[in-house]
């Protein structure tokens, strides 16, 4: 697969400004913007990325570029919640769309491994895409907890928190200037641990129908909080009420920014 | 037209993370952090996560900078040098070497800590040696 999309790339630099992917040297690994004549060899598909921060960025600073990128099932999801929230334009980038393995799936407990590619313009798909992955087992668990339960395994998670902003840092799509979290108003400046469960709430309310499930956040939390697992739950909840799943379409607007006038809300799951 | 990221160690405290700083066209813009690195792996504190933001600040002094009737004035680094060794010579003369206290970094190599406390006690003669994580 690797060689497939190297070669893609190499073929694909001739006429775009640059391709975001992942390029590894004795350095480490970390994103870069390939140009026609780099080194496409050094283009590497792990560890993860929140690639589609990259290309909002760089689209914002190079307004008439062109680029491409190198996306997974979860940076393609990301790229559609981030053009739906005019953070990304979908005419100014081709996608390399490429299929998780299996045991990648597994990994990130991940229900979409294969990127969509139906709402962009120019893209190609590399690899065969694999079925969802079963959930995560800590979600259930959850679920069979008691209100108490549930407020004491928040209180004993989050107590951890070292306050470094990671999860909203790392997020592919958290973007705005300026944030809440940051907001003498909600969040109280100096204080560690962060005020509970504001803090968390806060972030967790503002990922609602946005968070497309990539886990990158828990993979950045030095304190190992499992902070998927309420994404996951208020996901879920987003699903069965309103129907609407961030990344899964382009059309079907971000719902906190439409009127739900005529959203069809599960009447007995709202109570 | 150029994005790429730079793996550096954070510059901060002792453990020594890898960090990736974000650079579009030799401009430093953001951090991420080092996912495939044995001693961050893939996490950041907060000073880590805003070590781009010091690294090309307008404050960020370039040059020594010695005070002369109250005032600051650029100096060369030969300059700046040979006035810390004079007045620490000449402390250590009037006061004896127990006058003069040397603080060591977590940030400098061990090599570089054995040379500070060298210097301390073999030139200067006093077993004044602390660190900074006690500051
Ligand atoms: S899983 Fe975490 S990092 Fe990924 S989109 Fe959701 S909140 Fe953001
Ligand atoms: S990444 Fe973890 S430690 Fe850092 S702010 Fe988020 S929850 Fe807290």
């Amino acid at each position: 697969m690797i060689q497939e999309i190297r070669d893609l790339v190499s073929e694909k630099l001739k006429k775009l400004d640059g391709v975001v992917a992942l390029r590894k040297t004795d350095q480490g690994t970390a994103p870069t913007l390939f140009q026609e004549g780099d080194d496409v060899s050094q283009l590497v598909l792990e560890p993860r990325y929140p690639v589609a921060k990259t290309v909002s960025k760089l689209q914002k600073r190079f307004k008439d570029a062109k680029f491409g990128v190198v996306a997974r099932g979860c940076d393609t999801r990301a790229l559609v919640e981030m053009v739906k929230r005019h953070q990304i334009d979908p005419d100014r980038l081709y996608i390399v769309g490429m299929a998780c393995s299996e045991e990648q799936a597994e990994t990130c407990y991940c229900a979409e491994p294969a990127p969509d590619l139906d709402p962009w313009p120019e893209a190609d798909l590399v690899g065969d895409p694999v079925p969802g992955a079963p959930p995560n087992p800590m979600v259930a668990e959850y679920e069979n907890l008691s209100r108490e339960e549930r407020w004491d395994f928040w209180n004993q998670q989050f107590t951890k928190c070292i306050k470094c902003y990671g999860c909203r840092d790392i997020c592919p799509v958290c973007f705005c200037d300026a944030c809440s979290l940051e907001d003498p108003l909600w969040v109280e400046p100096g204080l560690l641990v962060p005020d509970f469960p504001m803090y968390h709430l806060i972030k967790a309310m503002h990922m609602t129908t946005r968070c497309v499930a990539c886990r990158q956040c828990e993979t950045a939390c030095p304190a190992g909080i499992p902070l998927t697992v309420l994404y996951d739950l208020i996901r879920k909840d987003v699903g069965n009420l309103i129907g609407y799943i961030p990344g899964a379409d382009a059309d079907s607007g971000p719902p906190l920014s439409l009127t739900l006038a005529d959203a069809p809300i599960d009447s007995e799951l709202a109570k | 037209m150029d994005y790429s990221n730079t793996q550096t160690i954070c510059p901060f405290c002792g453990c020594g993370c890898a960090l990736n700083l974000e650079v579009v066209d030799g401009e430093i813009v953001g951090v991420l952090p080092a996912n495939d690195h044995p001693v961050g792996r893939g996490s950041l504190c907060i000073k880590g996560w805003n070590a781009h933001s010091f690294v090309q600040h307008e404050d960020r002094l370039k040059t020594p900078l010695i005070r002369e009737d109250g005032d600051l004035r650029e100096a060369s680094w030969e300059e700046a040098l040979e006035l810390v060794a004079d007045k620490l010579g000449s402390i250590k003369s009037e006061h004896g070497p127990d006058a003069v206290g040397v603080l060591a970094s977590a940030k400098c190599t061990n090599e570089e800590n054995y040379l500070l406390q060298k210097f301390s006690r073999a030139v200067i003669g006093t077993n004044n040696v602390d660190h900074c994580a006690r500051l």
